[in-house]
């Protein structure tokens, strides 16, 4: 009963080994991935693992306050962070190992030539509720 | 008492219920659900209309839920050889039958959190949605995981004794790491245990009841009115409920009178020394030193040497604690935490805050690293 982000962001791990960007790739190739994905998804809702898929927009603003009556200011997108993170999946899984098995099944969802893309995902345990028995 | 205005009365009923049907002959998945309903009717219509027999009420209209929906799925012939034993009724076998739903729902081949859902709705008789929002999971997920674990226990014969084991592992799994939602699951954990230990009589489910009593008692000290944790030794012991201690101890020492010792008793028994400390200073450390010795010989778990090696330090001094440190693997969750405090005590400031902000990093629950943080802080900024 632990819970994971699975996370889809290209910064800091090495390429993936099928690294044909999407726009690349048959319309069919773009089909079966989509379908990957939600199948995936489906299974975890089946197996009662899943808690939550999102994907975001490319291109997001940076906020941030600016002092005491002034409106926040805003900026970006920064060339270097753009396509930062593409989406997260949520599991709420028995084990670490069980995590790093989805993690993997989730990394194989197919893309040009229909083979696996091999693409890294990050995965981050929740920090949870402390435990009631201490010592 | 007005059963329609108790929720956790009527809830108290559910496994009883729930095994009387399945004694008729109704499938354990169909007569869960059956109950359910009938639960939830209860709750609709109790308070205006309470009945003079709670449970013949659930049992009829359980009965009548799990028909309607036996009559929709199977023969003619199946539901004539149902309907042909519904008179039979009476309270005989209850008690057996309520443990052996606990030993379905926590059976071996169930992973820890199917079995936590599927005990919690069956014998608990929360419903499905309160479940998923006390473990924050959509309800589409618990439903799932619950249906699930009943296939997966569809099989298991219902008249097979099972290992109370997995069942205490069950129960403490509830208490110990429930989130904070509309359900208090330490409660429930507690009201439980409490119901398992009416129809089985044995020193460890004696032992984990102690063990949460005490636990427990200490909740509303356990947190400053910030949400931060308060630890142990800083507690204000006036807040601590006195009741569920007194009731702790008296139950632990009736199950440790009968010498058969086991992780949940010697557990306990931790915990009633601390609960009998009036000042944290007061604390008997060594015999607490002892208890984690008989744990150590009892499970040999990394976890109970790492709280064992606290309980040294406090008995004979940081030096001896950072020695019984050493000789655990440093990978163990809070193995870090416990050295920054030890370091601590020894007056080594320095390393003590550099190993509480590295703790901190380390730490996977919230407020625990958000405690370390101070920690830490609080020796650099002095």
């Amino acid at each position: 009963m632990a819970k994971y982000l699975l996370l889809k962001h290209y910064r800091g791990a090495p390429a993936a080994i099928n690294n044909v960007p999407m726009d690349r790739w048959t319309p069919e190739e773009i089909s079966a991935h989509i379908t990957y994905m939600n199948d995936f998804a489906a299974r975890l809702e089946e197996t009662g693992e899943f808690v939550d898929a999102q994907a975001l927009a490319p291109e997001g603003t940076f906020v941030r306050y600016d002092g005491e009556g002034r409106p926040p200011v805003t900026d970006g997108p920064f060339a270097e962070t753009k396509d930062l993170i593409a989406g997260w999946m949520v599991i709420d899984v028995d084990s670490h190992e069980r995590a790093v098995e989805l993690a993997g099944e989730l990394s194989a969802a197919p893309g040009a030539g229909g083979e696996p893309i091999h693409e890294w995902l990050e995965l981050r345990p929740f920090l949870t509720e402390p435990p009631t028995v201490t010592e | 008492m007005n059963p329609g205005t108790d929720t956790a009365l009527i809830r108290g009923l559910t496994p009883g219920v729930l095994a009387i049907l399945v004694r008729r002959g109704a499938d354990f998945a169909t007569a869960e659900d059956a109950v359910q309903e009938a639960l939830v009717e209860a709750v609709r219509t109790w308070p205006a209309d309470p009945p003079r027999d709670p449970k013949g009420w659930l049992v009829t209209v359980a009965w009548r839920r799990f028909l309607d929906t036996a009559r929709a799925e199977t023969s003619r012939r199946r539901r004539e050889a149902l309907v042909d034993e519904e008179p039979r009724p009476g309270p005989a076998r209850a008690v057996d039958d309520t443990l052996q739903l606990y030993f379905l729902c926590a059976h071996p081949s169930l992973t820890p959190s199917s079995a936590v859902a599927l005990t919690l709705r069956a014998v608990g008789g929360l419903t499905t949605r309160q479940i998923s929002e006390a473990y924050l999971v959509p309800e589409a997920t618990m439903a799932q995981r619950i249906s699930r674990a009943k296939r997966t226990v569809s099989g298991v014969r219902f008249d097979r004794p099972g290992d109370v084991t997995t069942v205490l592992r069950v129960l403490y799994l509830v208490f110990n790491e429930g989130y904070s939602g509309d359900v208090d699951l330490a409660a429930e954990a507690i009201r439980l245990t409490r119901q398992l230990a009416a129809v089985i009589d044995h020193p460890e489910v004696a032992g984990l009841l102690a063990l949460m009593l005490l636990h427990h008692a200490r909740r509303a000290a356990r947190t400053a009115p910030d949400g931060s944790l308060v630890p142990l030794d800083e507690q204000d012991r006036g807040r601590w409920d006195t009741g569920a201690i007194a009731e702790g101890v008296r139950i632990l020492q009736a199950a440790l009178a009968r010498d058969r010792l086991g992780e949940f008793q010697a557990q306990a028994a931790v915990a009633a020394l601390h609960a009998d400390a009036p000042t944290a200073e007061e604390t008997d450390w060594p015999q607490i030193v002892e208890w984690y010795d008989e744990l150590v010989g009892l499970t040999d778990s990394p976890v109970v040497r790492l709280n064992r090696a606290v309980a040294v330090g406090e008995a004979d001094g940081p030096r001896a604690g950072l020695a019984a440190l050493a000789e655990l693997e440093d990978s163990l969750p809070r193995y870090t935490a416990v050295a920054a405090h030890l370091h601590e005590r020894d007056g080594d400031l320095e390393g003590a805050a550099r190993l509480y902000a590295e703790a901190a990093r380390k730490a996977t629950n919230l407020a625990e690293r958000d405690h370390l943080t101070r920690r830490a802080a609080r020796i650099n900024t002095r």
